[in-house]
């Protein structure tokens, strides 16, 4: 075994970068601000100065440029990492996710393959309101023909990208905002890990709290408060939302008969309401009690700190709405 | 109109566990018929009823636990209109753990319209009661009635909790723990209150024996007469010489009992013993008698016995020959005054006249209340035991 290092999420994602860069020479990294800024939200400092301009490119401001650009790159065999700066403008790039890179095997008759990784940033916390902050993953999620991953841990952060691009199809990655500084003890050397399942990240018997990405943290405290007060609960990282691990919910709700969702995305339409309708489908006779959810506010995510904290999933949140599950 | 009470199903009941009913209101009822079970200490016990006439009113409900004494059913004897009095009746009280009824039952309920009360079924619920999925489930796994479920859970709805809580709630009781109790109880008192002397005889039965032997080779096996039968009924019949050792002493004073009606000591597999009573025994045949000791060892070992059969016998017989034990001192079981013990029959030598001769041999003793006996009556029933085992043809 390798000896443990301590490092934050941002530095995570920079050695899953290079790690990649280093690893396979088709590999490179484009988008606004990666190369000469060192990336917007300093993920690829100093990636430049190391692999150079023809593996770090700066892109224009046209995310349906790039993103057209890398998904081409790809067609002619190389492994594009496109970054785009947040989901929010990933919108401008929607139409080439959408009508290039998730149909083209399927309108190829499976002649064409677009081998991308996109990687974004999403969510909120960081008060940088409603433009910049919302949770857009569970719309890509929607799509077939695209795989959907969001790490949450720092051995996600540095390890799903790799894994990413060994997919022969389109790969998005989210990474939350508000996970860029939290640091932890992680392998020197990096591991691989796995794009396909959701993980158990704590143990328990009492109800099944299922989330990803930037409320996993958050999940993760409320479910340690919830054990002071004698509530037991597993909760589930789900990892990848395209395709969903529904063995893994499923198996976890028919331990705890109750299920409760911690997403900071809307409810309505969204990622939630499909893994509701899921354990509705398959997990009904397990149910104890209704599936609930602890979801964002209904609105555009707000500037001002006490309104945007109030607009997202909160740990005293979760813990008030498990309790109400529990009773 | 007659009502139709908890039993005292033994001296040391207080009260009793209704279990289920066996008759719906408006059927016709007849006098010793089984109407309903009661679980007691010492198991489930089916209630005769001693009127006949037609069942008007069920009162009493499953699960609820009902004082000796309190009314279980009302009944409409001969000319009496049971409709009429099933609406009268108070109406159900409350199945055990529901809210206490406000105001006092009886007199207010009684002016309840005739509709509401005239099946022992409660009102149909206005609401739906919700359920979750894995709570009804459950509910079904367990065999659990869902409308006996209280809910707690979230949302009011009965959860998988609620269910399991009223299962266990439903679970008979530990009878193996409140026999053990009751026994402790009957006995304690018995050895604190009554004054036991102690006789024995050593009674040869070798004619009694050869006798029995030579009757049962010359029928089918399903109608042979085993040797405690006929032990039975010998004691029955020498109780007839002793009426002071067939009884009751009850609030100071001895009642004779009018018929001899032997409690058979019992014991029953996983511990503990009954002794429920064989009725009038010393008017039975051996062949009715045998099938009905038969009966009985079986009703009691499968936790069937009748109210009549608990609460009644005038004197308990032990038998633990087949155990191999020679001499029993029996420990009387009160309000009876008496105890007849009997032992193993072992060959033994046996003088007779100036000759030896090879005799099979019983040890009978008789555990008595000396408030009541003295040792001289105590005597005279074992050589009345003796000397009816030597005429085994009157016995027959």
């Amino acid at each position: 075994m390798s000896a443990n290092v301590r490092i934050n999420y941002r530095e995570a994602l920079r050695q899953g970068l290079r790690e990649a860069l280093l690893r396979d020479e088709r590999v490179f990294l484009m988008g606004e601000d990666v190369g000469r800024y060192g990336g917007s939200y300093a993920v690829s400092k100093g990636l430049l100065e190391e692999f150079g301009e023809e593996r770090i490119r700066d892109t224009p401001l046209s995310e349906s440029a790039f993103v057209g650009a890398g998904i081409g790159a790809a067609l002619n065999g190389m492994r594009p990492i496109v970054e785009v700066m947040t989901v929010n403008f990933s919108l401008l790039a929607l139409d080439q996710i959408m009508n290039n890179a998730a149909t083209l095997r399927h309108m190829s008759g499976g002649q064409l393959n677009v081998p991308v990784v996109i990687r974004m940033t999403t969510g909120a916390g960081r008060q940088l309101a409603a433009q910049h902050s919302h949770s857009l993953e569970g719309w890509y999620a929607h799509i077939p023909g695209l795989r959907i991953v969001t790490p949450a841990t720092l051995e996600d952060a540095r390890g799903m990208l790799f894994t990413a691009l060994q997919d022969p199809d389109p790969v998005l990655i989210f990474e939350h905002a508000s996970l860029l500084n939290v640091e932890g003890e992680i392998a020197a050397e990096p591991q691989p890990v796995d794009i396909d399942y959701a993980a158990v990240r704590r143990q328990g018997t009492d109800l099944s709290l299922i989330t990803y990405g930037g409320s996993l943290m958050k999940t993760l405290q409320a479910a340690a408060k919830l054990a002071e007060d004698g509530v037991s609960s597993d909760v589930i990282d789900l990892r990848s939302l395209r395709p969903l691990d529904d063995a893994t919910i499923i198996a976890s709700i028919a331990k705890t008969h109750r299920a409760l969702i911690v997403d900071e995305a809307w409810k309505s339409g969204g990622l939630s309401a499909e893994i509701t309708a899921r354990i509705m489908e398959q997990a009904f006779y397990e149910l104890d009690a209704p599936v609930s959810r602890v979801c964002g506010a209904e609105v555009p995510v707000p500037y001002a700190k006490h309104l945007e904290d109030a607009a997202i999933p909160q740990v005293d949140g979760i813990i008030a709405a498990a309790r109400k599950l529990v009773k | 109109m007659y009502e139709f009470k908890m039993p005292s199903l033994g001296a040391d009941m207080e009260d009793g566990t209704f279990t289920e009913w066996h008759v719906e209101p408006g059927q016709n009822v007849a006098r010793g018929e089984v109407i309903c079970v009661v679980e007691t200490q010492k198991g489930a016990v089916e209630v005769e009823i001693w009127e006949a006439g037609v069942l008007a009113k069920l009162i009493a409900s499953p699960g609820q636990k009902i004082p000796v004494g309190q009314v279980m059913a009302l009944v409409a004897t001969a000319g009496e209109d049971w409709k009429a009095i099933a609406a009268r009746a108070p109406s159900p009280p409350p199945p055990p753990g529901g809210e206490p009824r406000a105001g006092t039952p009886a007199r207010t309920a009684s002016q309840q319209p005739a509709a509401v009360t005239d099946s022992g079924a409660p009102p149909p619920p206005s609401e739906r009661v919700k359920v979750s999925p894995a709570a009804r489930r459950r509910a079904e796994e367990l065999g659990i009635d869902l409308a006996s479920v209280k809910p707690s859970g979230a949302h009011c709805a009965i959860s998988m909790a609620d269910v399991e809580i009223a299962a266990a709630a439903t679970k008979p009781p530990d009878r193996q723990a409140g026999m053990r109790d009751a026994i402790a109880a009957a006995m304690s008192r018995s050895k604190r209150e009554i004054p036991h002397y102690y006789l024995a005889s050593e009674i040869n039965v070798e004619s009694a024996i050869a006798w029995l032997e030579k009757r049962n080779a010359a029928v089918p096996i399903s109608e042979r007469v085993l040797f405690a039968a006929m032990q039975l009924k010998a004691v029955a019949c020498a109780l007839r010489e002793t009426p002071e050792l067939n009884g009751f002493y009850q609030g100071g004073a001895f009642r004779p009992a009018a018929g001899m009606h032997l409690g058979v000591a019992v014991s029953l597999r996983g511990g503990g013993l009954v002794a429920p009573a064989l009725h009038d025994v010393d008017k039975l045949t051996l062949a009715d008698l045998m099938a009905g000791l038969k009966d009985l060892l079986r009703r009691a070992r499968s936790g069937q016995l009748r109210s009549s059969e608990m609460s009644d016998p005038t004197i308990t017989v032990t038998n633990l020959g087949d155990l191999g034990v020679d001499t029993v001192f029996g420990v009387i079981y009160p309000p009876q005054v008496a105890l007849v013990g009997i032992g193993r029959s072992t060959v033994k030598p046996w003088v007779t006249g100036a000759t030896i001769v090879p005799a099979r041999i019983v040890h009978a003793t008789l555990s008595a209340d000396h408030r009541i006996s003295d040792g001289m009556r105590g005597a005279r029933f074992l050589v009345e035991l003796d000397r009816l085992l030597q005429l085994p043809e009157s016995l027959s």
